[in-house]
Formats: C-alpha cells, structure tokens, sequence
C-alpha cells in the first residue's frame, strides 16, 4: 500500500553511494591508514551506488509493468485474501 | 564527526521523515493505520519481522555479548531464532493470520476470554513502553560516549551535561513524527531502510575487521578455542564462557524464552499480520530467517575482533574521542569508567571490569574514515529508532484496540480509533521517555530485559501451545496458568542466585536455595519453571473445568481448522520448502563453528 518501498530505498542508497565514491575519489588518500590502506569509501560507495540503481530500477519496471496491465484494460487478478 | 558524515545522517533523517509524510495520505482507516492496510509483501513483511527486533538490544547487545562469551553468542541466533521462527511461520501463522484478530491478545480472547487478553494486553503494554525507553536511552548513552554532538553543543555555548536529554528528546521527536504519520506502515518501511542500512554499515566493518586479524583462522589463533566454538564446552557450565550446560541452553533459551518471544510477541507478530495473504504471512517469519542466520557475522563477529586487536588506545584524530585519558582495556574495548569518579569500575576481583557495550562503537571508530563512519553511526542511530519505533506501533494497536475499545470505550466509529491510535503514539513515547530516564540507572540493559522477559513472556508459550494444539483447553485455565507461570518465575528468582551476585535484582530476595553458575543460566532456569509451571497448570484446570464450546473454535485451533490452501507458487517459495533451506543452513552453520 501507499509506496513502493524499492523506490525511496534505491534512492537512497544512490545517494549513498555517490556522497561515498565521490568523496572517497576526491579526499584525503591518508585518511584509509585506519581502514588498512583499502579505500572503503571508493570502494564501498561503487556498491551501495549499485544495490540503490538495482532496487531504483526494479521499482521503476514493476510500475511500468501496471501501467501496461492497465493499458490493456486487463483487471488486474484479483489475489486470493488467503482464507 | 566530519561535514561529510553529518550529510550521511541528515540524508537518512530526510528519507524517515519522508516516508512518514508521503503515507500521511494513505492512512483512511484504522486497519490502514495499525495492520499497514493488511497489504504488505511477504519480502517486506519477513525483513520487518527481523529487524523489529534488531534494537539497541541486538547491536550493541550482541556485539558486547561477542566480546565476552564469543561465538557461542550465535546460540542466540541459531537456537534461540531460527527453530522458533520457523515454527510460527508453518504451524502458527494459520491460526494468527486464519482468525483475523487484529492483536495478539485479540487472538486470546477469541480463543480463551477476556481475563486471558486482558492479562496479556496489559503487561504487553507496560513491556512494548520498557522496551522503547531502553533503546532511546541506549541512543542517548551512545549519543554522549561517542560525543557526536559536543563539538556542536561547545559552538553553541552549552552545557554539555544537556547532551543526553538532547539526544532524548531528537530521537522521540523523529519516531513519533514517523509513526504518528503513518502507522505501521512507516514503521516497517523504516524497519526495511535500516535493514540494509546496517548491512551497509556493518559488511566493511568485519571485512576489515578480518582482513585485519588475518581472518577466521587468525581468530583462533589469537582467542583461543573458548572464544571460537559454539557447542565445545557446553556439557559442563565450568567449561565454556556462557557459564551453562547444553541442557539449559537448549530448553531455556531455544525452546522456552525463543518461542516465547518468536512466536507470541505481538512486536514481531504484527509484522506477519500485516502481510497481504495467508501465504504472505507464513512466509514472513520463514523469509526474515535466512538474513537471522547470517547476522552473527555482522553483529557478533565485531565483538571479537574487538577483543582480539592489541590494545592500544590511539585515537584518530577525527574521532575526537576522549578514550585516550581512560586507561587501556583489553583489545580495543576500553575499561568501564565510573561516571561520577572518573575512576575505572572493578569487578568483586579488584580487576578493572571492560565496557563491553562500547565493543561495537569502538570498532566502528577504530576502522572507519569519514564518510563510512557517518554510514555505521548513521546505521546504529536506525537500528536504535526503528526498535523503538517498532515498540511504538505495537503499544498503540494493543492500547487501542485491546485495552480502549475493549474497556474504556465500545462502539466507537473507527474514526475515533484512529484518533486515539495517533494519541496513543504521543502519550506512548511519553511514557517511553520517562521508561528511558529509569533505565539510567540500571547498568547491564540486555540483563534486565531478559529479567522482566523470563517473568512475563516465559509461560506464554505454554498458553499458546496448548491454546492452539489441545481443544480442550479452557479460558480459566489459561488465565490461572499464565499467573502460576509468571509466579514461578519470581519465586524461581527469588529463591536463587547467580555466582558472585548481590541478593537484590540479580536474585535471592526471598531465601537463597540454589547458586547458579552464572547469570544466563539463572535466567534460562528461570524461563524453564515459568513454563512448566504454567504447561501443567493449565493441563490440570482445563480438566476441571467445563471443555468450550467446538464450534466458536473454528480456525483457531488445530484440530478444527482445514489445512490452509497453498497458492500456486515455484516450489523453492512455499513455506516448507523456505523452512528446510533455512533449517538445513542453520544447521550446517552450527556444524562449521562447533
């Protein structure tokens, strides 16, 4: 009901995931002594920046695919309220 | 904390704000407001039915657990949670979901009386309000440890002794904006976002974690085998970290106090409720098992490493932790400070005692530059409002719907319920913030949850069990055995005492008839009397008194129930064969980390 959960999650983690990369691209390489010399920032960021366009793009696809149904004036199924 | 770590937590701020203001308009109806409008998929459902519970309890609790006892603190995941919610997904979830009830304790009075859901409905709501001041003062405390905001306050010229009620009182504000707005629904988004915001915060953390300590094998090499096996030792409470023998940890915390919680707390069952079908729900609990199994890593393994580091007090600049002036503790856990003294607390040994719960925070510092840092604080400040708010979404549909329109006022339009569910929401964090400033003064948080958990939610599963398998049970009979079990429990406490413990709330304020070990074994003691208790006690006044009536006991009862019709779905997504996937890894885990 109400929102698709996948669209502020996928929104989210893209921004995410761009305040990470951007800022692990551009700052400090000393800053990742702490972190082992890996600079998780970069790294991590590329991930979350990922996983946020996967969800983003799977909340997208299924309101098109309802919309499609709806073009084709095809009721949705009505699902079974399980009792 | 740095400009860009700020941004990271106001971003996540925005985004809870925003999905309580864009379900502002969907909350029509009552069941809109409390059930999230019974339309949740299962996937939602089952990562909310997990993450309900990952509050401050879990995070900082299991990785203090890690610290102390090591892996063996995965009991707590793979028998203490896993059996039980694949229980209440096969076996339960028919009868839950089948009856309609709206509440837990709305079950109850379907199935038993009104006394039975009085009972339950009241002590709930006193247990949802504990439980949501806990974790708001665990934020609060982790607000001050940490000082996030003391460069702040000092800029602003203000006394930082504010600091905990300022983190207090942002914390209530943000929950009761979300969950006045929008309900349940809001609560179980929020539950999904901080899922995977604390597997984003936390993955890079055991990465490195270990990376650092030359991964599992150089765990064991540095701890030793009583940090690393889980099952080794346990056949004798003297020989493992846990101070319990296999038979108490088994009975008492992955039978009773697990089913107890998994299968009958209306925190984690109004998650299922909520799903948009039968099949829906019965995979809820089953879906949000496989991520349960996993989380020892991300929760309990950062406790260990923590342990397992030299010690070394460096501090990162950044951090501007004032660790640095305390004396050193063990691994990177610093020593426990007495707040009053400055002075390092010690235990009845005179051996300075270590600060277990900062066990995951100070991992957090110790590996993590700006911008992560702001993610794994921003994923710990979720996991702590999400719990809270969890807390908040239930106390309002039981005050509502079990003790309001029960008792106080019948026969109201449903308008009005929703008014009072939103009203309930102010007065419930109230309350929860006065809950929060009472649990400042107890120390060991996961101790004392677990104390008023055995009293209360121990015998619950024995009610339920019987309710739901046995006909025969009777109302009166459920009602006196839930009072005999809770009895039990307080006389079981009262009369014994873990080793080393003061007589007071560690036990023995009656007479001291028994000694245990250690303070968990006490604990699943307990929870083993309250149950047994409250299973025989039952038995016996169900067959004295007069057998109810079959026919209202349709879809409530086994028995009398048709078995629920199985949806078309591939074979790998129905509900048993979800169960042995999850059963079978389960399994194997505990086999790897014997």
């Amino acid at each position: 009901m109400g929102i698709d959960i996948r669209l502020p999650l996928g929104l989210l983690f893209l921004l995410l995931g761009a305040i990470l990369l951007v800022y692990g691209a551009l700052g400090d390489p000393s800053l990742y002594q702490q972190s082992l010399g890996i600079n998780v920032n970069l790294y991590w960021g590329v991930v979350l920046f990922a996983f946020g366009g996967l969800m983003f793009a799977l909340s997208r696809r299924s309101v098109r695919a309802a919309t499609t149904v709806r073009a084709d004036s095809t009721p949705p199924s009505p699902r079974s309220s399980g009792h | 904390m740095t400009g860009i770590d700020w941004l990271i937590l106001g971003l996540y701020f925005a985004f809870v704000l925003g999905i309580g203001v864009a379900l502002k308009g969907s909350m029509k109806t009552s069941t809109d407001f409390f059930l999230a409008g019974r339309a949740i998929p299962a996937w939602v459902a089952g990562l909310a039915f997990m993450s309900a519970n990952l509050g401050a309890q879990e995070v900082i609790g299991m990785g203090a657990s890690g610290a102390k006892y090591g892996i063996a603190t995965s009991h707590f995941y793979w028998i203490g949670a896993i059996p039980a919610m694949v229980f209440v997904g096969l076996f339960m979830m028919p009868f839950y979901y089948g009856s309609r009830a709206r509440s837990v304790p709305e079950y109850l009075r379907l199935r038993f009386d009104e006394k039975t859901r009085g009972l339950n409905a009241i002590s709930f709501a006193i247990m949802t309000i504990f439980s949501s001041g806990i974790s708001m003062y665990a934020i609060a405390k982790l607000i001050q440890t940490l000082h996030v905001f003391d460069g702040v306050f000092q800029r602003l010229g203000l006394n930082s002794s504010w600091i905990f009620d300022f983190a207090i009182l942002i914390s209530a504000i943000v929950v009761l904006i979300y969950t006045f707005l929008g309900g349940l629904s809001s609560a179980i988004y929020n539950e999904v976002l901080q899922f995977f915001l604390i597997v984003a915060g936390f993955l890079p953390l055991t990465y490195l974690g270990l990376k650092n300590v030359g991964g599992w094998s150089g765990l064991k090499a540095t701890l030793g085998p009583s940090y690393t096996h889980s099952w080794a030792g346990l056949s004798h409470p003297d020989t493992n970290r846990l101070g319990v023998e296999w038979f108490g940890l088994v009975m008492g915390l992955g039978f009773v106090l697990s089913f107890g919680y998994w299968c009958t707390d209306f925190l984690v069952i109004q998650r299922a409720m909520a799903a948009k079908s039968m099949s829906a729900a019965r995979r809820t609990p089953l879906i949000g098992a496989f991520p349960k199994m996993l989380f020892p890593f991300l929760v309990i393994l950062p406790g260990l490493i923590a342990i397992a580091l030299p010690t070394q007090p460096a501090v990162p600049p950044h951090a501007r932790v004032i660790v640095a002036a305390e004396p050193p503790g063990k691994g990177i856990i610093p020593m426990k400070v007495d707040a009053s003294s400055g002075k390092p607390m010690l235990d009845k040994d005179g051996k300075p005692q270590l600060d277990y719960d900062l066990a995951v925070p100070s991992m957090l510092l110790h590996y993590f530059p700006p911008g992560m840092l702001g993610l794994g604080l921003t994923a710990l400040l979720a996991s702590f409002m999400s719990g809270m708010a969890g807390n908040v979404t239930a106390f309002n549909t039981v005050w509502t719907y079990d003790i309001y329109q029960s008792y106080i006022r019948p026969g109201a339009t449903d308008e009005h319920y929703l008014w009072m569910g939103r009203t309930a929401t102010v007065f419930g964090i109230a309350l929860s913030i006065a809950a929060a400033y009472m649990a400042n003064r107890f120390n060991n948080i996961m101790d004392m949850l677990q104390l008023v958990f055995a009293f209360v939610n121990a015998p619950l599963f024995a009610t339920f069990l019987l309710g739901m398998f046995w006909k025969r049970t009777t109302g009166h009979a459920a009602f006196t055995g839930l009072l005999a079990g809770t009895a039990a429990a307080a006389i079981h406490h009262g009369l014994t005492l873990p080793a080393g413990a003061v007589v007071g709330i560690k036990g023995g304020w009656l007479a001291i008839t028994h000694n245990y070990p250690s303070e968990m074994a006490q604990n699943f003691w307990t929870a083993i009397y309250a149950w047994t208790t409250c299973f025989i006690v039952t038995i016996i006044v169900s067959l004295i008194t007069r057998a109810p009536d079959e026919t209202k006991l349709v879809g409530l009862v086994y028995s009398l129930t048709p078995k629920p019709e199985e949806e078309p779905m591939a074979w790998y997504a129905r509900p048993a064969s979800l169960a042995i996937m999850v059963i079978a890894g389960t399994v194997l885990l505990n086999i790897i980390f014997w």
